[in-house]
């Protein structure tokens, strides 16, 4: 790797140096750091996973970018590439997943079905895009993505994550550790701890005799 | 009778027309609809009859259970397709009960005891209540989710119009995100005047642990032991997916296990019942991912019955050449991972991926997809094979593949840890297996040597010269030394197919995206790389499926996995998963 | 013996490790060039494409997500081929096409333009039915796969309009065809009255 990713450009350093030395912002390195090493979850749904399983083998080989470690453990990887249909049994272990990820952790959905449901978005059984639960960085359209359509989405993210700045990273702040997501339960249906006011105010409204004469929508 | 049939094993003949109605009178009816086939039994006599059907008849493998809900007529019915392991075609036959909560039907678990997911399946769908079921559970969805979600009056949450086209679409476009129509805004639905606040949560796995309490305890020896329970997935790096084993473990030994699933659960049949007959293509290449070559061909098989369709000599070639690239593609990435699960990380999985993407290259290059083919069609398929990609294809199967596999089998077979972990381990008796509707190479691992190919022959494969691998010992060595075998035996299907296939069409008629498909049903099957693949479709000569039900083989196939696993050592369960060639796709469908 | 398979495997690996620094010997004075042989039967040792530097070579069936084609005016004008005919939007196996279809604003008689188009890139499954089955080669499939972004995708129509020399560019073969079959049915157009 050469110096030149780390140089920031204003600053000319001399011939005999180049190479050598590099000027550059705290900013800059700790970026450089974290971008050169984003570890992945090994965490598969469906289709889109197999794809993923070859980004990282032999001819996509991920490990270019630092991103060939693939941790089963959500305590040691930073990015969840959630690679499949969310399913409404499977989303509580998801955000349970998601909350023992530490800081910082992205999250890339890859793939029609993590984006926003895919093709079977109409199902009962299906969540309608990971977003409505955890906070995506990146969006890879695609069904399947090809291996290297998921390598320019991480490279999206590796643009992202250059462009943040120590101060003012969530994870510095005071007081915002990380983010918690509420995790779902299984009720009559799948239920988000954070709707649950919502959810009762709308089902007995839907309960009164007028709303169900009223058409449907 | 017995000895006909193997003989007959090549080229197997319509046997004996049998008729269940004079042998069982009053009891068993011929199913008369127009377009139906098969016997009708009266629910009081299933179990008498069926187990005659095993015994005298020689039926001895369930193949496929589903539901069908007829709201109009008032009826459930439980469709069975039945096969003799020494070939032939099926005995199909129903039996039908009131459509009433609940609705009863006697469980042929004792029969044949790979009914016992099926029948769950079907009463998880369907609320059909089968009495006698060891283990009757929810089984896709979770306990507590309200609702029979195969039935006809069964609406999504995000339900707009019982069949596709849908016609928001067009010309209006007045199309909104399904989020906008439903009153919670997201894809939920919940009883008017529901209160989740007021609402006692019921924990979804404790039939689970109840079913699993009676193994807790034990004396041995005058001492107490209490036995441990493991959870292994949904998210765990060995289940191959979101795929989850309970596991009670006295020590180190399983002393039960209980498979939990619906992980994924994309509800393939309720989508395919509004899509129209041709939307369902691209929808089976997502059920056994690895293979989406091989998973639209009975589906196509099924449809093309029905609408008596002839398919071009070319392609069927291209089927065969597809589908057995395919097979070896799954093979290969089996053992790859299957070295993944012993330890040896990653290596063998590498070098199996660099010939997948060979083929993979392929498909893309002739289907459009790497994965996602969507190749074929009613009557043919969607494009031909050219020059360029022929000549690819030769080069593999000729030069390539060959001198791979055998490099593979270098690499593997005789390892001592490898088969130091594989010998003896897994066994499964051939009468067990059978019992359990296993198929594909676990089947063929156990001495059995029931391949679909052979035993009812589909598009052209009578006219291939090859062999059925067959192993005895039915312990995981022996299931992958089938597999090597089987991939030899897909080259010289290949080799012949690529020198004797034809110029012509390859797609009977003009390409259409409705297409009218006569009343009636059908159950299409092949054997698939993981087993018996077969779909069953009701036409009503409507646009749409009236029923669309998948057998896949990872589904049935798991049935037997606490046989195998019992008394065996945890860190073995892996190797045995992993050995019965699981795809969640098609697991949860 | 006992680890004699064991070393048989062994030696496949080593070969295998040998072979990769051989290879890229080979290949060191024309690193690029090398994708071609990676794609054939006789690759052997590093079989590493590094993407982005290097890429795949993308045949021309590949389908990523829909675009409409337009045909470029004189003036730069942008025809767009699609006539509103409704059909990707029936064929559509997920649904996640729609079309409002343009009407004269004095008789209200529809005309042959889509006003909107959309395709959800977050609900299309890549199927290539819309490309299939539509009459009028307005909508094809396209290889640009590198269209991550950080927000969902609705593709409107202005984002999936693209010209047909782009189109002639990735699918030649196919774009030959089509045009022959077209100048075919204009010639026969002509000669009919
Ligand atoms: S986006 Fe397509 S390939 Fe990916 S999980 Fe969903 S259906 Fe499968
Ligand atoms: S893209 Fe083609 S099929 Fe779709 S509306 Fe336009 S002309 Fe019709
Ligand atoms: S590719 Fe398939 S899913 Fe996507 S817009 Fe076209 S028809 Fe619909």
């Amino acid at each position: 790797m050469s110096t030149n990713e780390l140089n920031l450009p204003d600053f000319n350093i001399p011939s005999e140096l180049d190479g050598k030395v590099a000027i550059t912002t705290l900013d800059r390195v700790y970026n450089f750091g974290r971008r050169s090493s984003i570890w992945p979850m090994m965490f598969g749904l469906a289709c889109c996973a197999i794809e993923m399983i070859a980004a990282q083998a032999a001819r996509y080989d991920m490990a270019r970018f630092g991103m060939e470690v693939m941790r089963p453990s959500p305590r040691q990887s930073d990015v969840m590439i959630v690679a499949g249909t969310v399913t409404k049994k499977m989303v509580p272990a998801i955000v349970r997943l998601y909350n023992q990820m530490p800081e910082p952790k992205y999250v890339v959905a890859m793939g029609a079905c993590a984006s926003g449901g895919g093709p079977f978005k109409e199902g009962y059984n299906v969540v309608a895009g990971i977003d409505k639960f955890l906070p995506v960085d990146v969006y890879v359209p695609g069904c399947p993505p090809t291996p290297q359509a998921l390598v320019a989405g991480m490279i999206k993210l590796q643009e992202k994550i250059d462009k943040q700045s120590i101060s003012k990273v969530r994870w510095y702040q005071k007081g915002g550790d990380s983010v918690e997501v509420a995790v779902p339960f299984l009720g009559p249906d799948l239920i988000d701890p954070r709707r649950i006011p919502e959810i009762k105010a709308k089902a007995a409204e839907l309960a009164t005799p007028s709303a169900q004469n009223a058409p449907e929508k | 009778m017995e000895s006909t049939h193997k003989s007959n094993m090549a080229t197997p003949v319509l046997t004996e027309t049998i008729d269940l109605a004079a042998k069982f009178p009053g009891r068993v009816t011929p199913d008369a609809r127009p377009g139906y086939s098969g016997w009708m039994v009266a629910k009081e006599a299933l179990v008498e009859v069926s187990t005659a059907i095993r015994d005298e008849l020689g039926y001895d493998l369930l193949s496929n259970v589903t539901g069908v809900d007829y709201p109009e007529q008032s009826k459930l019915e439980v469709v069975y397709h039945v096969y003799k392991t020494t070939g032939g075609p099926a005995l199909t036959f129903k039996t039908q009960t009131e459509r009433v909560d609940p609705a009863e039907v006697p469980s042929l678990v004792s029969v044949w005891p790979g009914a016992e997911l099926q029948e769950r399946e079907a009463w998880d769908m369907f609320g059909i209540k089968f009495t006698g079921h060891p283990d009757l559970r929810r089984i896709l969805m979770w306990e507590g989710f309200e609702g029979f979600p195969m039935r006809k009056d069964y609406k999504e949450p995000f339900h707009e119009e019982d069949n596709k086209p849908l016609k928001s679409r067009w010309p209006e476009g007045k199309h909104s995100y399904a989020e906008a129509r439903n009153p919670y805004g997201d894809n939920i639905m919940f009883k008017p005047g529901f209160d989740p606040e007021k609402w006692t949560p019921t924990d979804p796995e404790e039939a689970l642990y109840a079913a699993l309490k009676k193994y807790k305890t034990e004396e041995k020896d005058g001492i107490k032991t209490d036995h441990i329970i493991v959870n292994m997935g949904p998210q765990h790096p060995s289940t191959h997916g979101v795929f989850r084993a309970v596991v009670v473990l006295d020590g180190e030994t399983i002393v039960s296990l209980k498979p939990v699933m619906g992980y994924l659960h994309r509800n393939h049949e309720k989508i395919g019942e509004r899509n129209t007959f041709l939307q369902n293509v691209p929808y089976t290449d997502r059920l056994d991912y690895f293979n989406s070559m091989y998973n639209a061909w009975p589906y196509a098989l099924a449809v093309e019955k029905l609408m008596g369709l002839k398919v071009p000599e070319r392609a069927e070639y291209i089927r065969v050449i597809m589908g057995e690239l395919s097979r070896i593609q799954n093979h290969l990435i089996l053992f790859g991972m299957l070295w993944n699960d012993l330890g040896a990380y990653f290596t063998p999985a590498l070098y199996a991926f660099e010939e997948r993407e060979l083929i993979l290259d392929i498909y893309e290059a002739v289907a459009g997809s790497r994965m996602m083919c969507n190749y074929q069609r009613f009557g043919g398929v969607v494009r031909d094979i050219d020059e360029a990609n022929m000549k690819k294809i030769k080069d593999l199967v000729f030069e390539r593949l060959p001198r791979k596999i055998e490099e593979f089998d270098r690499l593997l077979s005789e390892n001592e840890i490898f088969v130091a972990r594989m010998k003896g381990i897994g066994y499964l008796s051939p009468e067990d297996a059978v019992a359990y509707s296993v198929t594909g190479p676990t089947l063929r691992a156990a001495g059995i040597p029931y391949d679909i190919r052979r035993a009812d022959p589909y598009g052209i494969y009578d006219r291939f010269e090859f062999d059925i691998p067959v192993r005895h010992n039915s312990d995981l060595l022996d299931r992958y030394l089938v597999r090597v075998d089987e991939i030899r035996q897909c080259l010289r299907i290949l080799q012949q197919a690529v020198k004797q296939i034809p110029e012509g069409p390859f797609l009977a008629g003009k390409p259409q995206y409705q297409v009218r498909v006569p009343a009636g049903e059908v159950y299409g099957r092949v054997e698939a790389p993981k087993g018996e693949l077969g779909f069953y479709v009701i036409s009503t000569g409507k646009g749409n499926p009236y029923r669309y039900h998948i057998r896949t083989p990872s589904f049935i196939n798991i049935t037997s996995v606490e046989k195998m696993c019992v008394g065996t050592k945890i860190a073995d369960f892996v190797t045995i998963l992993g050995m019965v060639d699981i795809v969640l796709g098609e697991l949860d469908r | 013996m006992y680890g004699q398979g064991l070393i048989k495997g062994l030696s496949v690996t080593f070969s295998r490790f040998f072979e990769s620094y051989t290879e890229d010997i080979r290949w060191l004075f024309k690193r690029y060039s090398k994708v071609e042989f990676h794609s054939s039967k006789d690759t052997r040792g590093t079989f590493t494409i590094q993407y982005p530097e290097e890429r795949l070579i993308i045949p021309e069936e590949f389908r990523y997500v829909p675009f409409l084609v337009y045909d470029e005016g004189e003036n730069g004008e942008k025809n767009i081929r699609c006539t509103s005919c409704g059909i990707c939007a029936k064929a559509c196996p997920p649904q996640c096409i729609w079309i409002v279809r343009t009407s004269d604003p004095v008789t209200g008689r529809p005309l042959p333009q889509p006003a909107e188009f959309y395709i959800d890139a977050d609900i299309c499954m890549n199927c290539g039915f819309c490309a299939e089955y539509c009459p009028f080669d307005a909508i094809k499939m396209d290889h640009d796969f590198e269209i991550a972004s950080y927000t969902r995708n609705l593709l409107n129509k202005e984002r999936l309009m693209k010209p047909a020399s782009y189109y002639a560019g990735i699918r030649p073969k196919n774009n030959a065809r089509e045009e022959a079959a077209r100048a075919e049915k204009a010639a026969a157009k002509a000669a009919k009255p």
